[in-house]
């Protein structure tokens, strides 16, 4: 019955390609989709650990004896809700850097700010010598 | 894939089919949420961002086998975690034991209504789902501050010439749309109501509504959506929303109770328990719907403000 582990398995897959893109990507867009795929991995741990073999959703009813439990879906419904307001967040942050640098590519920003640290640098060396 | 718009697109496809998983797992109010919020509101201001941003990913990292050993490590070591796990639908695992029996034998004498999920969710857990309120109304106030513009007003006359000219093109739509928008909120309001019995509640219904006030505002414009709805009084009803549900919890201790223990506000405590439930589900309806309103309206008036700065840098570009 090792069968009986593939929904953990599932989960993890999904949850390490949303880490991969994370990491691996440089558009800032992408990574907020890499997350937001980790999060989905996540729910889909917790709603398939409350699945009863045989169980019911968790409604009560005349004639039904067993149910899903209840705890796990309540606490992935406020998560998802929550998940897109702190996206939203996450994507108006994006809009803020694009108007500031221009770009959304993280290797873009890093040159951009490398730049401006390296000019103020040399306006502080040129300061002291002056 | 380069191209951003087919990746949020399949994005939104993801959500959806992991919306009927959840079904499948008979989990129909997360099943709800997911396909209104995940498929739905998420996919759309993703789409809003890409039109800002630019649609197309410029570049690749050079090296990514790093990322990808980290990553197959660690998934290595996350199966090998999961070796420990009970066994899929399995009835006596350890999740099964602590307090959903009692929630699934109790409820219904304790707080009368046949959905449990809405009554550990507003009656139980009330203290919980008030923390995740209180996030998505700073949340809301976070994108607030980052994205509002200050309106000035003489540009308005001008966005709007553009506005009209932009949306009489799509007749059809627009006629359909205007026909559908009723029954939505409609929707939105059984949704609201009938949380008690069936799948649903406030967090589904905020989000059905907000989903209607979208589709009006892309289809006539931000500037006759604001007409319609003041952009202040959205605010307003956000921090209404979140101030109801606390008060709910303040009246009971005022009453002699626990924090959101909701017995004490009828003189019958089932009565007492249907209430506080009502009210609080309308306190998350008010804040869900206005908090993502108001989101996507900061987008929105971001997107205008730069397409009329394009406008006016290119007329002055022009003139001399």
């Amino acid at each position: 019955m090792i069968i009986g582990l593939f929904n953990d398995w599932v989960v993890v897959v999904l949850m390490m390609s949303g880490l991969y893109i994370v990491i691996a990507h440089g558009n800032l867009i992408k990574k907020l989709v890499g997350l937001a795929i980790f999060q989905t991995s996540v729910f889909i741990l917790y709603i398939s650990m409350a699945n009863v073999e045989g169980g019911s959703a968790p409604i009560l009813a005349e004639g039904i004896k067993q149910f899903s439990n209840p705890l796990p879906h309540v606490l992935i419904l406020t998560a998802i809700v929550v998940g897109v307001a702190t996206t939203a967040l996450g994507l108006a942050l994006v809009v803020r850097i694009k108007e500031a640098y221009g770009s959304i590519e993280e290797e873009d920003i890093q040159h951009l700010d490398n730049q401006t640290q390296d000019e103020t640098e040399i306006q502080a060396t040129e300061g002291d010598q002056s | 894939m380069k191209d951003l718009f087919a990746v949020v697109m399949l994005l939104g496809i993801y959500s959806l089919l992991s919306a009927s998983f959840f079904v499948a797992m008979d989990a129909v109010d997360v099943a709800f949420t997911e396909a209104a919020v995940g498929a739905g509101i998420s996919t759309l201001l993703m789409l809003v961002v890409i039109t800002m941003t630019g649609r197309s990913e410029k570049t690749t990292r050079h090296k990514p086998w790093l990322a990808l050993l980290v990553v197959v490590f660690t998934g290595g070591v996350l199966i090998y975690g999961t070796f420990d796990m009970p066994y899929f639908g399995i009835a006596d695992a350890p999740i099964h034991s602590h307090v959903a029996p009692r929630y699934i034998n109790e409820s219904m004498k304790e707080i009368g209504i046949p959905n449990i999920v809405t009554s550990v969710l507003a009656s139980y857990r009330a203290f919980d789902t008030f923390g995740e309120v209180v996030v998505i109304f700073t949340a809301g106030i976070g994108v607030m501050a980052l994205l509002s513009v200050g309106r000035r007003p003489e540009e308005d006359e001008k966005t709007t010439a553009i506005d009209d000219s932009m949306h009489e093109q799509y007749l059809v739509i627009r006629i359909v749309t205007k026909m559908l928008i009723p029954f939505i909120l409609l929707y939105a309001l059984y949704v609201q109501f009938h949380g008690d019995f069936g799948p649903g509640g406030g967090f589904q219904a905020g989000v059905i509504f907000a989903a209607a006030i979208i589709l009006y505002t892309m289809l006539f414009g931000l500037t006759t959506a604001r007409k319609v709805i003041n952009q202040s009084f959205i605010q307003f009803i956000a921090a209404a929303g979140v101030l109801l549900y606390g008060c709910v919890g303040i009246v009971s201790i005022l009453n002699g109770a626990n924090f959101f223990d909701y017995n004490v506000l009828a003189s019958d405590p089932v009565a007492g328990q249907h209430l506080g439930i009502l009210l609080i589900e309308w306190g998350v309806g008010c804040t869900v719907a206005s908090v993502m309103i108001m989101i996507f309206f900061n987008f929105a008036g971001r997107k205008e403000m730069q397409q009329n700065n394009e406008k006016i840098s290119n007329i002055e570009g022009e003139s001399p």
